[in-house]
This record gives structure tokens, sequence and C-alpha cells, in this order.
């Protein structure tokens, strides 16, 4: 069996048997034939690069990082990260300013956060966006999100005491947007947490879970957050409290990331990171928690499936449970990618791609007549917000907003 | 999670029980652990082609004398005719129009001009009744500008035998020469997806403009990716008869097929888990209790009854070392000599054992474990032993048959419980 084991290679390079059926889920090929495709970027590639680096192709940098390849493949080849190992040691092109800024969310969140009035303002203003469109290359069609005045962090920390009475307790992974963004979502899943009995503490220190410096090639700083992260993460493990995070993207990259592309060994508590509704459906599902919804709730949802929450497998948790709302009316959708991914779709060369990947999306969820849509993807909800003009929420604001926080608390027996 | 039934494979036999199933009001899973092997769909599904090396014309005669272990054995040669009809119905229901009997074979013609026996033929393709009486006087043979996986030389050298004239010709669009900017990935799908809409209608007028006074226009089977809407809609502006002849995969009618399944399995209320394995089975006795799957670490997922559906080597079902040939996800006891040189044929075109490996099952499809059948554990599908679906024909009818069989059978043992209970 000798020869078995030595054939044996990182991500499953071996075990592609150039059936081709990630090319036709690649949503990237589908509207930039520029792009090599996941099997020529990927497996393919890789054989080449294995001979002489030189083989690398600059247009691998059109990919998504989406995993939908990786999702069709039958022989569990990793493909996509075959092909953003290869862009992390083989590009070596300088980061430019655009792109060190739009990956450096956490430096740029506190910037903004501190004169959110004046910097909200600007990024609305037209004769802003032409500037950075023309200096930066930012696409003036993208709305920036707003920041908010204070971080969720400083209101985390005013309410830090009440969360100790709780009888069992977690600790929340809120990421960048909710930090410096949307701080209200963080507020909905400390109201939902409590009303089952669990206190929500902060890590010790949280640094942005580093997707965005991946794909914008700052693997040395995204490397440093991860071994930061873990560490802070692996404290709360060892004090018995589970992981929780409200982004599907920033769940997917500590656990799956780290090690695949950071070599950021994270086995001892991978199982401890969960995203919320997984956390939560996990509970609902064993009969551990009960879920009290309001008799007044009535809302027409559809649910879309972030890319990377179709890679972890979990898109059952948050429809199961928004399925769980009475009053709540979820309207079927056919996952496929919105095509933002990160910072991919602010930028200008990528522009017209990011939009034609995600027109037909766009046209189901207008075709659906929804009041709502729900995602557990940040990026995402602005895509969808500002492509379709319709509203998107984190399943864990829906079910906040849904839930009747007082029998709640009395079914579960929570003072 | 609970279920009433599991089915771990989601290909076209998983597909068939789970919809089989979920139409009877089961709450049904399909555990997926990436696409599957209808994306390499010819666009015909065979019941029995040929026996002892013969055509067949009526595969239903053929059928009652096939030996025990074979699937359609096990079904039962009288049981046979009445789930084809229903796998019809599925079909029509879920949106994919075929033609064809369970009584008697038609032909469907292949990239080499060749007929071939079939049992269901998507509605796009090429067939006929009899091979030598095709009723066609004159084709016109079209590509694509830069298509390299349909070769329409062979496919005109086949046609002369059944003394058929054929033209070619090669077409281009716009969109089409966009595409050609990446030959390599230039394939079927490709093509698939931008064939719709207004570029229907320009590929129309260049076929017909192509077509000259031929009666039959053979067009590679590259429209209707997600539904036959396309194809319809270019046939009604095509003056001669437009038919699809298959090309290299990944195949179109395959995709539709998987897509329009899928979609009609997650309609009448079932739950698809596509792109996860099942790693690890919890057996209580004779029965499967749960299991659980990389995605949902932690979490089990149970069911009444569990159906595996993973296919045979080219899908995993099966695996082969050196020395073994094993069933990767539950252990199960697998049909197969261990002596290795008893695995192949010394030529390519012999008889190859390996074709008729599979799972060991009792009559009703349960899995052994060790010698013991698991009273709620079934195989459907190409990982199942017995037939060999290259040289019978038979690999899409052993899946679909076996698949409605083994739920018919669920339906059915469901119903006897209640009515037990009510007593």
């Amino acid at each position: 069996m000798e020869y078995q084991i030595k054939n044996i290679s990182p991500n499953n390079l071996e075990q592609c048997i150039k059936c081709t059926i990630c090319t036709v889920y690649c949503p990237v090929l589908a509207v930039n034939p520029d792009y090599p495709g996941p099997k020529q970027a990927g497996p393919d590639g890789e054989r080449y690069r294995l001979k002489n680096p030189e083989f690398y192709d600059a247009a691998l940098k059109y990919c998504l990082n989406c995993k939908r390849c990786e999702v069709a493949c039958p022989s569990n080849v990793k493909i996509g990260d075959i092909i953003q190992t290869a862009r992390i040691r083989y590009d070596k092109r300088q980061v430019s300013l655009r792109d060190r800024m739009l990956a450096s969310t956490d430096f740029m969140g506190k910037m903004a956060t501190s004169m959110s009035f004046i910097v909200n303002t600007a990024l609305r203003m037209p004769l802003t966006k032409s500037v950075m469109d023309f200096t930066l290359g930012i696409d003036h069609h993208r709305n920036f999100p707003t920041y908010s005045s204070e971080t969720f962090e400083s209101w985390m920390r005013r309410e830090a005491p009440d969360q100790s009475s709780f009888p069992r307790r977690l600790s929340y992974f809120h990421g960048c947007f909710v930090n410096y963004n949307n701080p209200a979502l963080g507020r909905d899943f400390v109201k939902l947490m409590n009303a089952i009995g669990y206190g929500v503490s902060l890590l010790e220190k949280e640094r942005c879970c580093g997707v965005a410096k991946i794909a914008n090639k700052m693997v040395d700083e995204a490397r440093r957050d991860a071994r930061l992260n873990i560490g802070s993460i692996r404290k709360a493990v060892s004090r018995g409290q589970q992981v929780i995070a409200t982004s599907s993207t920033c769940v997917f990259t500590i656990r799956d990331e780290y090690p695949h592309l950071l070599d950021v060994d994270n086995a001892d508590v991978r199982d401890s990171i969960l995203l919320a509704t997984a956390f939560l459906n996990r509970l609902v599902d064993e009969g551990r928690v009960k879920l009290v919804f309001r008799k007044d709730y009535r809302r027409r949802i559809t649910y879309h499936t972030p890319c990377h929450m179709q890679k972890l497998g979990w898109a059952i948790h948050s429809v199961s449970l928004l399925r769980s709302i009475p009053g709540l009316t979820l309207v079927p959708l056919e996952s496929s990618c919105c095509g933002i991914a990160g910072t991919y779709g602010f930028k200008k060369e990528n522009y017209a791609y990011s939009q034609a990947i995600g027109r037909e999306l766009f046209d189901r969820i207008i075709e659906a007549g929804v009041d709502l849509v729900a995602t557990d993807c940040e990026t995402c909800k602005m895509q969808i917000e500002m492509s379709t003009g319709v509203k998107v929420e984190n399943p864990v604001t829906i079910l906040a907003e849904a839930l009747d926080v007082e029998a709640t608390m009395k079914a579960n027996g929570v003072k | 999670m609970k279920y009433d039934t599991i089915i771990i494979g989601g290909g076209l036999s998983g597909l068939m029980a789970g919809v089989k199933l979920a139409r009877s009001g089961s709450k049904v899973a399909i555990i997926s652990s990436g696409q599957s092997a209808l994306h390499f769909h010819s666009g015909s599904f065979g019941l029995l082609g040929h026996a002892d090396g013969k055509e067949l014309l009526h595969p239903l005669e053929a059928i009652g004398t096939l030996p025990a272990g074979h699937p359609y054995s096990k079904i039962g040669a009288e049981s046979i005719p009445a789930l084809a009809d229903d796998a019809k119905q599925i079909f029509a229901d879920a949106g994919l129009t075929f033609i064809g009997d369970s009584s008697k074979n038609h032909f469907r013609l292949t990239p080499l001009g060749l007929c071939e026996p079939s049992w269901l033929t998507m509605d796009d393709y090429a067939t006929c009744e009899n091979p030598s009486e095709t009723g066609w006087r004159k084709a016109t043979i079209i590509n694509f500008k830069g298509f390299l996986d349909f070769l329409p030389g062979f496919l005109a050298d086949g046609l002369k035998k059944h003394n058929l004239p054929c033209d070619y010709a090669e077409i281009t669009l716009p969109a089409i020469e966009r595409l050609r900017r990446n030959s390599s990935e230039m394939r079927a799908a490709a093509i698939a997806k931008v064939l719709k809409g207004p570029v229907l209608e320009m590929l129309a007028s260049e076929i017909n403009r192509a077509a000259g006074n031929s009666d039959v226009v053979f067009m590679p089977a590259v429209v209707g990716i997600d539904s036959e809407q396309p194809v319809r809609e270019l046939r009604s502006m095509v003056i001669p008869k437009l038919l699809c002849v298959p090309v290299l995969p990944m195949s179109v009618c395959g995709m539709r097929s998987q897509i329009r399944l899928r979609r009609y399995f997650e309609q009448l209320g079932g739950t698809y888990f596509l792109g996860d394995n099942v790693t690890r089975g919890y057996m209580e006795g004779p029965a499967l209790k749960e299991i659980e799957t990389a995605n949902l670490s932690g979490m089990s997922l149970q069911a009444d009854n569990f159906i595996l559906a993973t296919g045979s080597f080219f899908s995993q079902g099966l695996v082969a070392e050196p020395d073994r040939i094993y069933e990767p996800v539950l252990g199960a006891d697998v049909e197969a000599p261990s002596d290795r040189s008893l695995w192949c044929g010394k030529s390519i075109f012999d008889n190859q054992p390996y074709m008729q490996f599979g799972v060991t099952t009792d009559r009703d499809f349960h899995v052994m474990f060790n010698g013991v059948p698991a009273g709620n554990v079934y195989a459907v599908g190409a990982i199942l032993g017995g037939s060999n679906p290259i040289r019978e024909g038979s690999g899409g009818g052993v899946a679909i048959l076996s698949a409605l069989q083994v739920a018919r059978n669920i339906i059915a043992a469901g119903r006897a419980d209640n009515s037990e209970a009510q007593a």
C-alpha cells in the first residue's frame, strides 16, 4: 500500500478526475471568459505551478473564493483552497493602497466610528464616490455601509455587568460589521441569547476574522489576527464557553480558512465555534430550548444562502428557525452567488462582473415579492439591498423581533 | 434532526426515491457529497438494451430470464411495467418530458451515428422506432465554431450507414464568439448558459439558413440547462425538424434532470444537503439508528429508514484498493471476490466483472452487515451488484426502478404500521 500513501496530496489534488463539474457551478466563469475556471485555475494549474511557479496565472485574482466549486465536486477536491493557496504563494504583486484600505476593516472601522457623522455624510456624496472611483478604483456605484457612532464593543462594556447573572455563558465573536456598522444585530443577538438563559461576553481580544485580508493577499497581517483570535477563543473555550458569531463568513474563516490557508491550527476549538443559528437550532432540535414567538408578527421572507453558508452546509439551521416562527411565510429561493464576495465587488475592475453574477438572484428576489430577505452574511446584505431595493436582515434580528421575550424566558425557566 | 427516511446520495436513484417518498407525505432528507453522475447523462435511460450480446426490442420478455441476483429479478418482472410508468409520471411532474415505454425499446442516436436501444429518452434528442426506417431523408449537422466536444464527422460517418446524406454547417453568434475567448472552457454547459432569450432567435435564423432543403437538423445538445423551455422555443422557430445529439460532459440534459428533480423534491418538502459527507453510522442491533455528517458534526440525524444511493466506483459508493473492495460510508458487505485477478477482463472490450460488484442485499434490497440484513437500511441504484450497466444497457433502469421499488415498500410498510396502530 506504500504507493497509495505517497499519492496523498494537499487539498486532495490527486483526487481530481477532470470531470469538470466544478466549472459548471463557478459563478465567475459564467460571466467572465478571462477567468480560467476552477478546474484550470485549481488542480490543473497546480500541476504546472508545482513544476515551475512561473506558470502562475494572474487571472486567478478573479476567483471569488465562494467555494461553490468545492461544494459541487464529487471527489472532495479542495479546489477553492488550491486556488487561494496559489494566490498567496505565487502572486508577488504589491498590495495596492485601495486593497489595503478595503481589507483593513478594523483600522478603517475605528477611524470611521470616531467621526461617523462626517464619514457617513462624505461617503454618501457623489463627489466623494467619484473621487474614490477615480483615485482608488473603488466603484462609484457602491454604497458604503454607514458607520455607527458607537461601536458594539463599547455598548457591550456598558451592558456587561448584567450578563454575569445568567446561568449559562457564551462568548460572542461579533465581527467588524456588527462592531462598526450594525451594532443593532449584536444587541439582537444578546437579547435572543438572554431570553433563553445565556449571558453573552466579548472575547478577551477580537480582531477582524481576516477574510478580507486573505482575499487581498495581506496574509501576514491575517495570520497575526488569526493567532490572536484563536488565542482568545481558546481562553473562552477553556472557561467552558462556546464561541458564537452572527456572520457566516467570520465562522467559516475561523473554522476552515485558518487551518487551510493560514496554517493556524484550531483543531482543539473548531467544534466550539458556531454560527448563532446553528447553535440555537441545535438547542431547539434537542428540545433543550424553546422559543415562543409573538402572535402579532407577520412577515413574508425569503432566505438567501451565502456561499460560505452553502459551504458550511448550515442553511438548514437558519431556515428551520425561520420556519418555526408562526407568522412568517418563508418563500423558497434557489441558492446562487450574489456576486459581491466581500471586497471583490467594491473594486472598479470587478463591479460589472459582480452585478452580472448576482443578476439571477436579484431577479428571483424581486419576483418573490417579499417584505424582507434573511441572510447570515453582511456583504450579501449590502449587495442585495443595493441591487434589489429589498431590505435584508440577519436571521438573528428577525428572530429577536418576532420573539415573545417574556414567554420565552418563562418557557426556559429564565428569571 | 429526525426524518422518516434519510437518503445517502443525491443522484438519480437518490432523487427518485426521495421524490417518491416525499410525494407520499414522508419527511425525507437527502445527503449528497457533491454533484452527481447525472451530469454525465446521455439523454437516455436504458431498461435492458442487450442480453446475451443480442439487441433487444422487447426488454420485459428478457427480464424474466435474468439471474436471481439481478436487481430486476429482485424487483420481480411483473412489477416492472407499473414502476416504469410511475417513473415517467414523476419525470413529467418534475418538468422533464421523456419519450419511450417499457414494453418496447426505441433507438437513440449516439454521437457516433449508431442507434442504441433505449427505454426513456429526453424529448430534445434524436430517436427512431426503427434504425433501418428512420424516416429522415436529408440531414444537416450543425456545430458551433470552436466547440470541440461534438464531432460531426463521426456522426456523419455513422449516419451514412443508414443511407442518410448529411451536410455540415458551422455556426457562430456574438455570444459564442465571446465564449471562444476561453477555448478550454467552451463546453456544453457554458454554451447553454448563453443560449436564451434573443440569442435563441438569432440561432434559429442561422440554423434555418444553414439547413437548406434538409428535413432534419442535428445539433449538439447544448440548450436548456434548467428547463425545457429554451429547446421548445428554438424548435418552434426552426423550420426543419431539430434534434439534439449527446456531446461530451457536462451533459446539459443531465443537469436539467438533476436540477428539476431536486427542485421538485424540495417543493414536496424534502431537505437536500449538498456537499456534505456521512462520517459515521450508529447501529443498534440489526438497525441503523442515526448518522453523523461532516458539516453537521455533533448533531445526530435520525430516521426510521435509510437508503444508500451512493453510486458505484465513479461516485465513490464503492472503493477499490489494491487488495480489497469496500463500501466506505456504512461499511456494508460487498459482493466481490477477494482475488484481485478476478476483478477485470483482459481486454477492455471483454466483460468486466467489476461492473457487477456491489453491496450485498436481500430480495427486498436490505443491506447486509456481516451477513445479516439491516431491517431499515436499503441500497438502490448503481451501488447494487448483479447487473452490468454497460453491457446490458440497464444503468438508468436499475437506478430508477430499484429506487421506486424500495420507496414503494417503505411507504407500504408505513401504511401497515399505521393501520396496526389504529387497530
